[in-house]
């Protein structure tokens, strides 16, 4: 290694290298919430029981619109107390799933988080700064035509794909919720 | 009838038919049975799902939604696009007409558990690779990610330097336009990627950063290709390692749709050769992406500044480019463009402006065609037949 290497990596490089490991504190990678911790910040006063609803073909359709991919599901399960629900989903970003937890407050979101993110990018869409554009969006249309959210959810540029799995299991939450409501499931 | 036989016949007509209890019991038996099959067929029912969710990976509790088998740790994707440019140069002699399979790529991940993970990217380009072939196979990613803590990671091997837009996010379905933009190629040699090691950080506030000690560029000081950065390349390759390069970068992304960077390279030797009069570099770069509904506005700026005798004899010591882009995404299907760069590199080849508009039709949203026409003058004489007017057409993918 030659002498002007070593001045600018003592000087330069190795003091940033050594802020960042000093700052760096262990912890479970990617986990960012456990089921438990999330489902005790949705139901903070009760004890929720778990619910089913089942993805027959029409709902299976709807599914499949609303992801643009076919549904690997027959069935989705779900916490309810009271007017209150919530549901964990995994949806693929770009390559890796994103465990995503949703909460939903009569027919409205009201809370949104990822429990776990595995992607090398996209960091952006676990923190407040995103995911507080869900709080409050409903479902606007019906299986007949283009379920969506009636809020707008704007992207982060190299992180649309890990944008487009939340946005996906939103609709897909709040569309199953109608269903098990309209069908008594 | 005498009455005997009215009570007799009385009585034997009440036993004949039930009375109000014995319906209302025969009833509940009747339901009773009737929900102890409901609950063996839903007890059937749920086995039947556990069953076959068993060869999936969907968890009661927590539902996959796709097809694909990620209980396997190991993923695949990838991407690719294809070129037909048809432009009418000053002089015809430098007509380009030509179709290009320009870049096929695969990336390989493999997540070995919630802290380390691999993350590779493979490229075959211009379709043939080999002596006397156009095209290369080249590794453009190949790194280890060990997550320290969740706001940081740190990444060692051969990775893409947090450079511009398009040196990390260069899918051609996340751009418009059949070509990247030039001040992207001549200036900050996109795609780059070096060997070495960097921290990744960000938190909650939506900052990001990255440090990264890599191997540094070897640029020619003489002939054809001296001092143009992209030619300096070595892209990890028996890569001369004497002289060190360093990459920083802030970010910020904490308002949801707007996106703006600054990066600071310093090369320590860009020509990995001491005293052939290209002593050091250091390039700074901006940019900021703003999107708001269907709008969105790109502009970058990206300059270098080379120290040494023989390069600023040659005039090319300070080299930058800069660009604006327009866009609007009509619908689902169609998004349109338009964008206007200037490069002063380092030969007359990378010396210009250029006009460029077009539309993208995206059969899906990872799956695009593209057409545009491009208007390039370049601003040497000795290159002004070489200033041209035409149309690209092009196909992009990515998965």
């Amino acid at each position: 290694m030659t002498d002007r290497v070593k001045t600018w990596w003592l000087r330069g490089v190795l003091p940033i290298v050594l802020w960042g490991l000093a700052s760096a504190a262990y912890g479970q990678m990617g986990v960012y919430m456990e089921t438990e911790d999330f489902l005790a910040a949705a139901f903070p006063d009760s004890e929720p029981r778990v619910e089913v609803i089942w993805i027959d073909n029409e709902r299976r359709e709807v599914l499949a619109e609303i992801l643009d991919h076919p549904v690997n599901a027959l069935r989705v399960s779900y916490w309810v107390s009271g007017d209150k629900s919530a549901w964990i989903l995994d949806e693929i970003g770009k390559d890796r799933p994103i465990t995503i937890g949703v909460v939903v407050q009569g027919d409205a979101i009201e809370m949104i988080r990822v429990l776990v993110f595995r992607e090398i990018r996209g960091w952006e869409v676990r923190y407040p700064f995103f995911t507080d554009q869900f709080l409050g969006a409903r479902l606007i249309g019906t299986e007949q035509q283009s379920v969506g959210l009636d809020q707008q959810i704007d992207g982060i540029t190299g992180a649309t794909l890990s944008v487009n799995a939340l946005r996906g299991v939103t609709e897909v939450v709040l569309f199953l919720l109608q269903e098990a409501r309209g069908s008594g499931e | 009838m005498n009455r005997i036989s009215i009570i007799s016949l009385l009585f034997a007509t009440t036993n004949s038919f039930p009375t109000a209890a014995q319906e209302t019991e025969s009833l509940q038996e009747t339901l009773e049975r009737q929900q102890a099959q409901i609950d063996a067929l839903q007890e059937q029912l749920d086995a039947t799902a556990d069953f076959i969710e068993a060869g999936s990976v969907t968890q009661l509790n927590r539902t996959q939604l796709q097809e694909r088998d990620v209980g396997s740790q190991t993923s695949i994707g990838g991407y690719g696009e294809l070129h037909y440019n048809n432009l009418d140069a000053t002089d015809p002699d430098n007509n380009t007409d030509k179709m290009d399979f320009h870049r096929f790529v695969l990336f390989f991940a493999h997540e070995f558990n919630d802290r380390v993970s691999f993350f590779s990217e493979l490229e075959v380009e211009h379709s043939l690779a080999g002596e006397g072939k156009d095209g290369e196979v080249e590794i453009e990613q190949a790194f280890i990610q060990v997550n320290l803590s969740n706001e940081l990671a740190v990444q060692g091997g051969l990775f893409v330097l947090p450079v511009g837009i398009l040196n990390e996010t260069h899918e051609p379905t996340t751009f418009y336009g059949v070509e990247r933009n030039a001040i992207e190629s001549a200036i900050v040699p996109a795609t780059w990627w070096e060997g070495g090691a960097q921290l990744v950080g960000n938190n909650e506030s939506g900052l990001s950063w990255n440090a990264g000690f890599h191997s540094g560029l070897e640029m020619y000081t003489s002939g054809s290709k001296a001092f143009r950065v992209r030619k300096g390349r070595q892209k990890v390759s028996n890569a001369v390692a004497t002289d060190f390069a360093f990459t920083g970068r802030l970010r910020y992304t904490g308002i949801p749709g707007l996106d703006v960077a600054a990066s600071w390279q310093y090369q320590s030797d860009p020509s990995a050769k001491p005293g052939d009069g290209l002593d050091d570099g250091a390039m700074i770069e901006a940019h900021m992406i703003y999107t708001n509904g269907p709008f969105q506005l790109r502009t970058l700026y990206a300059g270098w500044e080379f120290t040494g005798e023989v390069v600023e004899a040659a005039g090319v010591a300070s080299q930058s480019g800069f660009y604006i882009e327009p866009s609007w995404r009509l619908n689902e299907r169609w998004g349109t463009f338009a964008r206007f760069e200037d490069v002063d590199g380092a030969v007359a080849g990378d010396q210009f402006e250029e006009f460029r508009a077009g539309v993208s039709y995206f059969a899906h949203p990872n799956a695009v065609f593209k057409v545009d026409v491009a208007n390039r003058d370049y601003t040497q004489l000795s290159k002004e037949g070489s200033s041209y007017t035409g149309f690209n057409v092009g196909m992009a993918y990515q998965f």
